[in-house]
């Protein structure tokens, strides 16, 4: 074990999530009950409302969240439901835009400043939320732009949390989806749905069980879910097949290395009887 | 004064803001939003503080030739290059910081974090050792919810995906939930120790 080449490993690795994505397997997914209480509450929002979607991520986790957002708002403006989009993490506004107007602008028609808005990035973590839920515009008096929220139609007759349907927050972090719950969710009594890292996401179970989550998608398989419920085939979709290797292959490694470990310790203890 | 009249202001914004949560009289919200508006202000000048270090620091490491200091050039034309062009031309759709941002610095991002799932492997192989019988738990626990938690978890026994699902909402929804109490609890505690000026350490110095 000691003179083992890791190397090996890391080539196992990228030939198992390589070659899924270049040739998918199409292993079913299985729409877990968080997801599709995410997709409900959305059902439930009725057109022409108005949703506040939190982009709390960086490029770092892109490949893992993104495709929650571009599932998340593939079903907002299927519906035609207004989104106005902020970011409390510094990375997230070129990103937001950038799903805002793939999504919205070139796959529905919509139109910016009317139908959706990217407030852009606002330093202070939960001060911000907490601010969020006295004035929206008093928090974000200018878009990512620098246009005045004054001038947006969208922003008309949105002051707080009271006048949106409910809120959407796709996070990697902090602050993100805990910081959602105890600083928004307990306070202003907003719906809220959210997204994580899959390894955030056991952290927010308790949120979900207890009612302050209506939905949680949890890492790329949460984002596979959403994306098979709205009916899009995104990069999420592909990456199952990609992720159901990788961790096929940790779990081989696991064992493969148990087993090393075992007659390594059964023949030292050989030698010395 | 030096340290006396901070930890006046603290206590006294500290104590102004736990009895907002709980008052909503208009005087007391519209002081309470008062402070929150100084709060974000105060803490946006931190990144002007971090930017003069960046530069500081690495500016420092190439004129004493210290260790890796080739490797401060990029990163300080890098951080002027993103900040002119951003000011210059614009940070929206179609500028020239926009596209390198989705098109070098998102990639090499997204690149570094998934370096992650080659260590994660390579440290399941060398370092996951089942001495113990919680490390077999452990083991056993962690393999059903990996493989429950993607399509080849089902197809390999439809019954995986819902022993995945009772461990997230049973045990591990209550180790959480336990976890996440012990923590606010400590988070009342300390931040009462801060507002009555027993804990100073925020304070900095000696």
């Amino acid at each position: 074990m000691e003179g083992f080449d890791r190397r090996y490993v890391f080539v196992v690795i990228l030939l198992v999530v390589l070659i899924p994505l270049l040739a998918p397997l199409g292993l079913p997914i299985r729409v877990s009950k968080e997801v599709v209480g995410a997709y409900d509450a959305i059902e439930r929002v009725p057109p022409g409302s108005t949703v506040y979607f939190a982009c709390d991520y960086d490029p770092a986790t892109l490949p893992e969240v993104h495709p929650m957002s571009y599932a998340t708002l593939n079903h907002l403006f299927s519906r035609d439901i207004k989104v106005v989009g902020a970011c409390l993490w510094p990375g997230g506004p070129p990103l937001l835009e950038e799903v805002l107007t793939r999504v919205g602008e070139e796959k529905f028609g919509k139109k910016y400043g009317v139908d959706f808005v990217n407030l852009g990035y606002k330093e202070g973590r939960e001060v911000v939320m907490v601010s969020l839920g006295k004035s929206i515009p008093g928090t974000f008096p200018a878009d990512f732009y620098g246009t005045p929220v004054s001038e947006l139609p969208i922003m008309d007759g949105i002051e707080d949390f009271t006048d949106v349907a409910m809120i959407v927050n796709i996070s990697a972090g902090y602050p993100g989806t805990k910081e959602w719950v105890q600083q928004v969710q307990s306070r202003f009594h907003v719906i809220l749905a959210a997204g994580c890292t899959a390894v955030s996401a056991p952290e927010y179970y308790p949120y979900y069980q207890s009612g302050q989550l209506v939905g949680l998608l949890g890492g790329l398989a949460g984002a596979a879910e959403y994306e098979k419920l709205v009916g899009v085939s995104g990069t999420a979709t592909r990456g199952m097949d990609a992720q159901s290797l990788g961790h096929l292959a940790i779990i081989v490694f696991i064992v493969i290395g148990n087993i090393l470990y075992f007659r390594s310790t059964r023949s030292r203890r050989r030698t010395r009887g | 004064m030096k340290r006396e009249v901070p930890l006046i202001i603290t206590a006294v914004f500290g104590s102004f803001m736990v009895i907002e949560y709980f008052v909503p009289h208009p005087t007391v919200t519209s002081f309470g939003e008062m402070l929150q508006q100084w709060a974000i202000i105060v803490v946006a000048f931190a990144y002007v503080l971090g930017v003069a270090n960046i530069v500081r620091i690495n500016g420092e490491k190439i004129s004493r030739r210290s260790k890796d200091w080739p490797y401060a050039f990029p990163l300080l034309a890098g951080l002027a290059f993103m900040l002119t062009v951003g000011v210059v031309f614009g940070v929206g759709n179609g500028t020239l910081f926009n596209d390198f941002y989705l098109y070098a610095y998102a990639p090499m991002s997204g690149t570094m974090f998934s370096l992650l799932a080659f260590f994660i492997a390579s440290a399941a192989f060398r370092a996951f050792r089942i001495r113990t019988v919680e490390a077999g738990l452990l083991a056993v626990a962690a393999i059903i919810v990996m493989l429950g938690r993607v399509p080849v978890g089902a197809e390999m026994w439809d019954k995986l995906p819902v022993i995945s699902d009772w461990i997230m909402n049973a045990p591990q929804m209550a180790a959480k939930r336990a976890i996440l109490i012990g923590a606010a609890l400590g988070a009342i505690s300390t931040g009462l120790k801060v507002i009555l000026g027993i804990e100073r350490n925020y304070l900095g110095g000696d």
